[in-house]
């Protein structure tokens, strides 16, 4: 299969990821051959094969649910691009 | 001070008896490092503050105060691990103002043992590369050879050792990042276990696969970092709850059992045939110690690049997608819509797209687009579904091969240290550099890189050891005995400087 223009601009829109046209055409070429060299991986038969997320697996964790220390305001904001005292600001989301 | 002969080990000898303090060890490697700046293996090194840190555990020194059991040694930080109030920008230019409000599980580990932080060390963007070309801040070069890569993703971290710029350094490795560098820089590279280590404050990659691990010259020097950053950290709940062994006691030990597989699909197409013949030599290393070897077979072997490259990518495509210019990381200042499919977008959509766009290097666009393809509707079953059950076989065939072996011997890298620009036109070329690493990372087995020879041209040539899970002490043990045979860690580039 390959991905044509429209989809690689679709993919890229789903990544939150503007692209120029050089760099959709680059971006087209290079996931095509990424993904015909992945494609190898369809040549096994993994019906009867767990999948598996992680090399030692875990079970999951747990612990009393207990406040600990956490990270003040001015910490949390400081590193914000944008901010007044208190709040991150971002563009308006609503009109 | 002769800096590119004493180990970390011995420096700590010297700052406990007090023959050298952390001030003049300190000095003395940040005066090497300014005179080797053009081999850009730090990205951030401030003089004043390494002093500091080094006066303070020599005024608790003077007047007999405990002191931690890596009391005054300089360790070097890959770029990646989170250091309160210290630039850690992983190589990226999204990160390029980031002062972390907090530390990394293994950063609060070494200031409570005493380390002395040395600078944050050059690294591909967000981890994601095999040369450390993929750097905002340039590409680190190789002190072998300066017209060569240093290997990645921790390039920076492999170069501070090699070049004597630090007794001790960390990195991570997520598919080779440790190994591969190590290998190509002619130093010892180990990654831990998944889980050995906490990830906490690691700025993730592909969370399943990141490990953090150290670098250095030796294997006791490697053996003494390990025990104090591993175990288990309520903070990472993948870490694991396991008792850390005393690593350096037993180092010398020879292992009671030398049972050493070569894997055949190790010894393909494609390996330089100098790595070879260095194979061979270290080979007849240990059937001189006294080694059974055995070659064993790991059949799905050549499936570990692509399945890694699904699943590295689904996962960054996941774990990147915080930086989005509204809580922290790189925001652009001009948002308006640029092409036609922008026209419709609300404003902070547009926002999140162009700081994006602005703030992540090539390589990193084409890992989260691969990573956002490989996961979205319609193609997560044929890719990433299917990606996971070729990692279960992956691991399977590691799980079959430690029935017979102990350990699993053979090169880390096809080549040595390829030439800068070499590979940055083709990232296939380039995720291939990766081949006989990426395996253990999706298996979870620690795996470890040892200086094993160097080419006729002079460029080092690494030897991998890959053990079962949580088995560093018998990786550690057996290397060590090749190690102990061989004058290989000893070599040092020459460095005009």
């Amino acid at each position: 299969m390959g991905l044509s223009h429209d989809e690689v601009a679709k993919v890229a829109l789903l990544a939150r990821l503007r692209l120029d046209p050089a760099e959709l055409e680059m971006f087209t070429g290079q996931l095509n051959s990424i993904v015909e060299f992945v494609t190898q991986l369809q040549e096994l038969d993994t019906k009867d094969v767990e999948p598996l997320a992680h090399g030692v697996e875990v079970r999951n964790v747990f612990r009393d649910d207990v406040r600990g220390p956490a990270l003040s305001n001015e910490a949390a904001l400081s590193n914000a691009p944008k901010r007044n005292a208190e709040s991150f600001l971002v563009p308006a989301v609503l009109e | 001070m002769d800096l590119t002969r004493a180990s970390a080990c011995e420096w700590l000898t010297q700052l406990n008896s007090g023959k050298v303090t952390s001030e003049e060890l300190v000095g003395g490697y940040l005066k090497r490092a300014e005179a080797l700046q053009r081999l850009n293996t730090f990205v951030h090194l401030d003089h004043d503050a390494v002093l500091a840190q080094a006066r303070s555990i020599d005024a608790k020194r003077k007047v007999g105060e405990p002191v931690g059991p890596l009391a005054g040694l300089p360790v070097a930080v890959k770029d990646v691990l989170c250091v309160e109030g210290v630039p850690t920008t992983c190589g990226s230019r999204m990160l390029k103002n980031f002062r972390p409000p907090y530390d990394a599980t293994v950063i609060a580990r070494l200031k409570a043992a005493g380390a002395v932080l040395f600078g944050m060390t050059n690294m591909d963007e967000f981890a994601m590369g095999s040369s450390t070309e993929n750097s905002s801040y340039g590409p680190t070069r190789n002190p072998w050879d300066e017209t060569r890569i240093p290997g990645g993703s921790s390039g920076g971290a492999a170069v501070a050792i090699a070049a004597d710029l630090a007794p001790l350094s960390l990195g991570s490795d997520t598919g080779g990042s440790i190994r591969q560098p190590a290998s190509l820089c002619g130093v010892v590279g180990l990654k831990p276990t998944y889980g050995r280590v906490s990830r906490y404050g690691l700025i993730a990659y592909a969370s399943s696969l990141d490990q953090v691990g150290p670098f250095a010259h030796s294997l006791a020097d490697a053996a003494l970092v390990l025990q104090h950053i591993a175990g288990r950290d309520p903070r990472d709940a993948t870490s694991v709850d396991r008792p850390v062994p005393d690593y350096a006691a037993t180092l010398d030990t020879p292992p009671e059992s030398l049972r050493i597989g070569l894997v055949r699909e190790h010894r393909g197409e494609g390996l330089d045939p100098e790595v070879a013949s260095a194979l061979d030599e270290a080979v007849r290393v240990y059937e001189k110690a006294g080694a059974t070897i055995k070659e064993v077979s790991l059949p799905h072997s050549k499936y570990g690049v692509p399945a890694y490259y699904v699943v590295a990518s689904a996962e960054c495509s996941s774990n990147l997608a915080r930086y989005d210019g509204t809580i922290y990381g790189h925001r652009a200042e001009d948002f308006s819509a640029k092409y036609p499919i922008e026209e419709d977008l609300p404003p902070l959509i547009r926002m999140m797209m162009a700081s994006r766009a602005e703030g992540f290097g090539a390589e990193v666009k084409r890992r989260i687009m691969l990573g956002t393809f490989a996961l979205s509707a319609g193609y997560a079953d044929q890719y990433y579904n299917h990606a996971l059950k070729v990692r279960r076989l992956i691991r399977n065939d590691f799980d079959t091969a430690f029935k017979e072996v102990d350990v699993l011997l053979g090169p880390t890298s096809p080549t040595p240290a390829f030439k800068l620009g070499e590979r940055t036109a083709d990232p296939l070329a380039m995720y291939l550099s990766d081949i006989y690493t990426i395996t253990a990372n999706l298996a979870g087995i620690p795996g470890l890189s040892i200086p094993g020879g160097l080419t006729r041209g002079g460029l080092p040539i690494g030897l991998q050891f890959l053990a079962p899970a949580f088995a560093e002490e018998t990786l550690l043990r057996t290397a060590r005995v090749f190690e102990r045979a061989t004058d290989w860690h000893t070599r040092r580039p020459t460095l005009a400087g």
